[in-house]
């Protein structure tokens, strides 16, 4: 029964998937976008567990669990942590109005529908129509990092992209190879406690970390 | 596998390691050089392999050497070790003035090697998804060294590094991503499909419409680290903040490591695609990234800003070259790229030690150089007469070997080139002659310059110019013909 509705399950985390990078698009404040990029996480899990078991592709497993401990538990704990620790205000500031990168959301997911639209005609995997929903919040993302304001949140954006990236990956390879799986993984950890570090230098020397502050190097 | 490729990688990561251990101890920067001075032999032990024995892989295929990465592992493992050697006393004064603290020295000597290390790594791996990996950690290692002042403008320069090289390098992942999606087709899945060579066999069957699609994707993620115009914004804050060291390995070495990814993309996707579509997208960058370099230049007041413009310069004209394509382009590609690690990292040398002396990086508050100290005067005049293409220096002998590559194969982007070369000479020229042979403003400097490195490298620059060893020429044709 499982098996045979697999594949629309998968489409039905995919949407999910896209629910949750609008709701980050929308989202104010800053323990629920972390909260929000836990959910996704764990979509993302949840979704690379059903692809393996659908396929057969037992390192899926191993990339499922991966997911489910790094961007599930570590990052959002991570991050929990520095908001707690850092003592800032914590509002999220958009740099344009939510309903309008709402609207320029919408029409990211049209344009990466239809950048996606070749490749998935060739993708020989049960999952390809997630391909263009994959490609879809990778430009979110990519729209919440250009809009918000603080430092924090931008990060998050730019995590949220991985999970696009991974989702995209086994929309349409089912996964990377291992390897590189785990390489992708220990840069984002990595990189993860260097911003750690540099929040604090950030906020040591301006009080905030509202990267409006980090507008001075300009051309002439 | 071969000892002296295993020693390349394992010198720089030990020394990682020992030098976040030892701290800052007194010796740390000797011992700092002295990883270095190693790697350097490694490389040129590699080399000499290269040479006798031909490309070998290594580590179950994992690894490669072919004459084209082993040249830029030796051109790395060189600049690396003159800057270890550079930055010993440099680093030393900046810790006297207090600019850096005794945790920021740990970790600039530790991130050193391992920068060394990632930039290794993505030279010699064989699988591409580590290239990837490798090349974010390039990022992540220096991002703290740009910011090791702590001061408004390097945290804010750091910033803009690390989001705006992280957006771009995701962009590169989603390329390799399709890359691995179109060899997976034809050589099944597993690590074997992203593997350089295995695809460099197979290129002629890779899916087209997906590799077009891929090598945008990748031209935009890595194109970002070699500093391409639009996607350069990042690169002339990280040069002009960061300790001079740092911004002379950035613009050594880094920009052209990122380039030579995205020249290995370049082979698989003209293979595939049977039309010069890669190549025509490396040209109009390139030549737009000149362009717009040249037009930026002559409005810097920053000495290192201005450098960093025309890193952007160069690069731009490198990737032109190698857009262009055919044994003599490609082989005056290299030459350049070459020339430019060189001339560019001597030149950072001297500029440091010019602002180290002024206290200052605004190119008006510094004056009459040559007065007060002979050595870092002439080694910015000579630096800045190498870097503009004037002869005897070899850069001129890589540029007018491009020059006359654009005249015969592609008539409309000579006078682009040209004019901008020109505007940007009188550009840098007008701004460095009056710091050189002004009236003196700046103090005297109590410690001796440590200039053997810009010597030593303007040395080269200039052996390259007035006579190549046959031996060397038929190395980079060589690695010119794997171009194509």
């Amino acid at each position: 029964m499982l098996q045979h509705h697999g594949p629309q399950l998968v489409n039905l985390l995919a949407s999910v998937m896209l629910l949750l990078a609008f709701a980050m698009l929308s989202q104010r404040r800053i323990i629920s976008l972390i909260n929000l990029f836990a959910a996704q996480g764990f979509t993302l899990f949840l979704s690379t567990a059903l692809v393996a078991w659908l396929t057969g592709q037992d390192h899926l497993y191993a990339s499922a669990l991966l997911t489910l401990a790094l961007k599930v538990i570590a990052l959002p704990w991570i991050l929990h942590r520095l908001i707690r620790r850092l003592n800032v205000k914590w509002d999220v500031e958009t740099l344009i109005n939510i309903p309008t990168t709402m609207l320029i959301g919408i029409v990211l997911v049209i344009l990466a529908f239809n950048l996606a639209l070749p490749i998935s005609l060739l993708a020989g995997t049960v999952t390809k129509a997630t391909l263009g929903i994959a490609l879809a919040c990778v430009l979110l993302s990519f729209l919440m990092m250009i809009t918000r304001s603080k430092a924090v949140p931008q990060v998050i954006g730019f995590l949220a992209m991985e999970n696009g990236l991974f989702f995209a990956a086994t929309g349409a390879v089912y996964g990377m190879p291992m390897v590189i799986e785990f390489g992708i993984a220990l840069d984002v950890l990595v990189g993860m406690l260097i911003l750690g570090i540099f929040f604090f230098r950030i906020r040591e020397r301006f009080d905030s970390l509202d990267t409006r502050h980090l507008e001075r190097l300009k051309e002439l | 596998m071969p000892a002296e490729l295993l020693l390349l990688l394992a010198s720089p990561l030990a020394g990682g390691l020992v030098l976040a251990l030892m701290g800052h101890r007194r010796r740390a920067a000797e011992v700092n050089a002295a990883f270095s001075t190693f790697t350097f032999a490694a490389a040129a032990a590699l080399v000499a392999r290269v040479v006798s024995e031909g490309p070998f892989e290594a580590l179950y295929r994992q690894l490669f050497v072919d004459p084209l990465n082993v040249f830029l592992v030796a051109l790395t493992a060189f600049v690396g070790m003159t800057t270890a050697m550079f930055s010993r006393p440099y680093m030393r004064i900046e810790r006297e003035h207090g600019r850096v603290t005794d945790g920021g020295m740990r970790l600039y000597h530790s991130m050193y090697q391992m920068f060394s290390f990632t930039m290794l790594l993505v030279l010699t791996t064989n699988n591409l998804g580590v290239m990837w990996v490798a090349m974010e950690a390039a990022t992540l290692t220096t991002v703290l060294l740009v910011a090791l002042y702590r001061t408004h403008a390097s945290l804010e320069a750091a910033w803009k590094y690390f989001i705006l090289c992280g957006v771009g390098i995701a962009q590169a992942l989603l390329g390799t991503i399709l890359v691995y999606f179109a060899a997976e087709k034809i050589l099944g899945a597993g690590v074997g499909a992203l593997l350089w060579t295995e695809l460099d066999t197979v290129k002629g069957r890779l899916e087209p419409a997906v590799m077009s699609i891929a090598f945008v994707f990748l031209l935009v993620g890595y194109g970002t680290k070699v500093g391409m115009v639009p996607l350069h914004n990042w690169l002339p804050d990280a040069h002009a903040e960061g300790p001079t060291p740092v911004s002379a390995v950035l613009s050594g070495l880094l920009l052209n490591v990122a380039l030579y990814a995205l020249i290995r993309f370049k082979v698989i996707t003209d293979g595939a695609l049977e039309r010069p579509f890669a190549s025509g997208l490396m040209m109009g960058f390139g030549l737009l990234s000149v362009a717009v370099a040249a037009l930026f230049l002559s409005r810097q007041r920053d000495i290192k800003r201005m450098f960093a413009y025309s890193s952007i310069e160069h690069m731009g004209l490198i990737t032109f070259a190698f857009g262009l394509g055919g044994p003599v382009a490609s082989f005056a590609g290299l030459l350049h790229m070459t020339m430019h690690s060189l001339t560019k990292s001597a030149i950072f040398f001297a500029v440091g030690h010019a602002t180290q002396k002024a206290g200052t990086q605004l190119m008006a508050d510094i004056r009459g150089l040559i007065r007060l100290s002979p050595t870092v005067g002439w080694g910015l005049t000579l630096g800045t007469v190498a870097i503009l293409g004037l002869p005897p220096f070899g850069v001129f002998a890589s540029e007018f070997l491009i020059l006359t590559q654009a005249i015969a194969h592609a008539p409309w982007a000579a006078p682009i080139l040209l004019v901008s070369l020109g505007i940007s000479f009188a550009a840098i020229f007008g701004k460095v002659q009056p710091m050189v042979f002004g009236e003196p403003s700046v103090a005297r400097l109590r410690h001796r310059p440590a200039l053997l490195p810009v010597f030593a490298h303007l040395l080269l620059v200039l052996m390259f110019g007035l006579y190549m060893p046959p031996y060397l020429a038929g190395w980079y044709r060589q690695a010119a013909l794997l171009i194509g």
